[in-house]
């Protein structure tokens, strides 16, 4: 795997059912994530977005293709392997949150800690200390249900940031939220989660945040049609654009 | 993660009282009803429990139980006294004459003729008057309930004459006799005055009361005694289970019961693996989110079975402290005296409390596990 890429895929294919009902999510996808960029999948729905990020984190296996995750072949990874791997390299930030509606926004960013067996108050604190960098340190204590979707969000971004994952994966993060509410959290996202030692991967269809993005993959119908990269540090460049569009 | 479980369980505040006080009137029920019908077979031997002076009954070969009496023969007696190892033994007659007041109350009684040299089974429990008055002529001492019964509303007092099968007795002690299993007013008098009140046949000696010597076990001397004598011989506590297996066996009381149990039992399954169900179907969302975070399958069995026992251990303290109030509120009632919440149903109602929470959380886990985390992506 190059230096610098985190996430490396290579002629990725999943399948869905079997038979007549035989669904091609993924055609055979080829896609490099580098460390400290935050890198868009964007496309239609339906085009294969969030089963690509699924397989990226091993939610799902691939059915050909080669998958290497922060240096790993998560797939040669057994299940336990999997989810010990998940829990101390992956952040998940989900388009509904899915915060626990019991625990408040400090207990509900503590989460990934307790899980990985640290001290309640020890995990409750370090929790609160980063909502609090994410501008919740007023809120900490409220529960889900008093906050709104953008604070609701910036509780799952504590959750996803709180146990420094190498890899960040946002689904849809701006999709419940209104257009301000859901650039105030792409900036966040920006200036809190992208590190020289992390990736972002961000999938969306929402057009109005791709001005976040350093690189930008396009997906349709199974496929990566397109990648432009260096967009936010000015040194643009596409890769396999409409004239070089990846066929199958 | 217990913390979080717990937070989980406790912030749904409807469900959680609602499976709370699902578990608590099952326990409620299986502690009650399970109890009651305990204290009920128990009653079936209380006449015999009462008797502390002698370890051994000896009756006719056919006997089952206390109710069931065939009269044996005054020789019987010598027989029995005849048999290596018996230290003493005793005459015991037991009639049902009916008992009627001044005022014309009547019922029928439990009448228990006790040997009249060393009155042997008498009550040890006093309320009022002495058992040794017993000697006196036409005496009889009658339990607290039975006095109620026929003299209603009237205060405890000596000296008061009914009449039983038409003879005149002297009301000489009021016992604290254990409650029989039917509500009849338990009358100890001599044996010689008791068959006089029931009325003289050719055969009058209901039982044989046997204490052993030292140092002979009482088994061995019911064997040697039924090889001897041909008579059945039996030690209180063999007598006891004797007639807890007959009325066991030949009435309906345990299908009474066995039927409000097994309610109780399948009610408690049902709605309480109905609501955690719901619980858990609610929460699959972040339970998915938790699996993909990397909590495993394991820890989540965990935390859903945390949520269960919780559930129980709450429901079950509560369900035993409100038996266990109603027990105190009834345990000096006439009608349900003796009857108490016992530490053996207890422990039987907190096994099936166990199984019940174990069984309801069976199809939340299912569904967790089953559950793939890649589902939390589809918004």
């Amino acid at each position: 795997m190059s230096a610098g890429i985190a996430v490396e895929c290579r002629g990725v294919r999943k399948e869905f059912g079997n038979g007549g009902g035989k669904v091609l999510a993924l055609r055979g996808v080829d896609l490099d994530v580098s460390y400290g960029a935050m890198t868009l999948l964007v496309g239609p729905s339906g085009c294969g977005k969030t089963t690509l990020l699924s397989v990226i984190t091993g939610l799902l296996n691939s059915n050909g293709g080669e998958v290497r995750v922060l240096g790993e072949d998560v797939e040669r990874l057994s299940g336990s392997e999997q989810i010990v791997f998940r829990r101390r390299n992956l952040g998940f930030v989900f388009q509904q949150y899915n915060l626990l509606p019991a625990l408040t926004a400090a207990e509900n960013g503590a989460v990934p800690l307790l899980a990985a067996g640290v001290s309640r108050r020890k995990a409750v604190e370090e929790a609160k200390h980063l909502l609090d960098t994410l501008g919740m340190g007023n809120r900490a204590d409220a529960l889900p249900k008093q906050l709104s979707g953008g604070q609701q969000q910036r509780v799952a971004l504590a959750r996803a940031l709180i146990h420094k994952p190498r890899l960040l994966v946002c689904d849809e993060p701006t999709a419940a939220l209104d257009a301000d509410t859901g650039y105030a959290v792409m900036e966040l996202l920006a200036a809190e989660a992208v590190r020289p030692e992390r990736a972002v991967i961000v999938v969306t269809h929402d057009s109005r945040i791709f001005s976040f993005a350093d690189t930008i993959a396009r997906m349709d119908d199974g496929r990566i049609i397109g990648i432009q990269s260096g967009l936010r540090n000015g040194n643009q460049h596409a890769v396999g654009s409409q004239e070089t569009q990846k066929k199958e | 993660m217990n913390f979080v479980a717990l937070k989980m369980l406790t912030g749904d505040r409807a469900k959680y009282l609602g499976l709370v006080f699902t578990i608590a009137f099952c326990t409620f029920l299986l502690e009650n009803q399970s109890s009651i019908f305990a204290g009920i077979m128990k009653r079936t031997g209380s006449q015999i429990a009462d008797v502390t002076d002698a370890e051994i009954w000896v009756m006719d070969p056919k006997t089952e139980y206390f109710d069931q009496t065939k009269r044996l023969k005054d020789t019987d007696l010598a027989r029995v006294r005849g048999v290596d190892g018996v230290g003493w033994a005793v005459k015991l007659f037991k009639g049902n004459p009916v008992a009627r007041t001044v005022n014309g109350k009547f019922d029928v009684s439990i009448c228990l003729g006790l040997d009249d040299a060393t009155l042997t089974g008498a009550p040890r429990k006093m309320l009022l008057g002495s058992w040794e008055r017993l000697r006196e002529p036409d005496s009889v001492v009658i339990d607290k309930a039975g006095y109620v019964l026929l003299f209603p509303g009237e205060a405890l007092q000596l000296d008061r004459t009914l009449e039983l099968n038409d003879h005149r007795a002297t009301i000489v002690g009021i016992s604290d006799a254990s409650a029989p299993f039917a509500s009849y007013p338990v009358m100890h008098t001599r044996y010689s005055q008791a068959v006089n009140f029931v009325g003289r046949e050719r055969t009058e000696l209901s039982f044989i009361l046997v204490q052993p010597q030292a140092g002979v076990n009482d088994e061995e001397l019911c064997r040697r005694i039924e090889a001897q004598t041909g008579l059945r011989a039996r030690t209180s506590d063999q007598f006891r289970w004797d007639c807890i297996r007959y009325y066991m066996n030949n009435t309906g009381i345990p299908v009474n019961f066995g039927i409000t149990i097994s309610i109780a039992l399948i009610v408690g399954v049902v709605v309480a693996g109905q609501t955690f169900y719901i619980f858990t179907i609610e929460n699959l969302k972040q339970f998915g989110a938790l699996k993909a975070i990397g909590v495993t399958n394991w820890r989540i069995t965990g935390m859903i079975l945390l949520q269960a026992l919780t559930v129980g251990a709450i429901g079950f303290s509560l369900g035993s402290g409100l038996c266990a109030a109603f027990f105190a509120i009834t345990l000096n009632n006439l009608p349900t005296r003796g009857l108490v919440l016992m530490w053996q149903n207890a422990i039987g109602t907190g096994i099936a409390i166990f199984v019940v929470v174990v069984l309801a959380s069976l199809i939340s886990i299912r569904r967790v596990l089953v559950l793939e985390p890649a589902e939390v992506f589809r918004g």
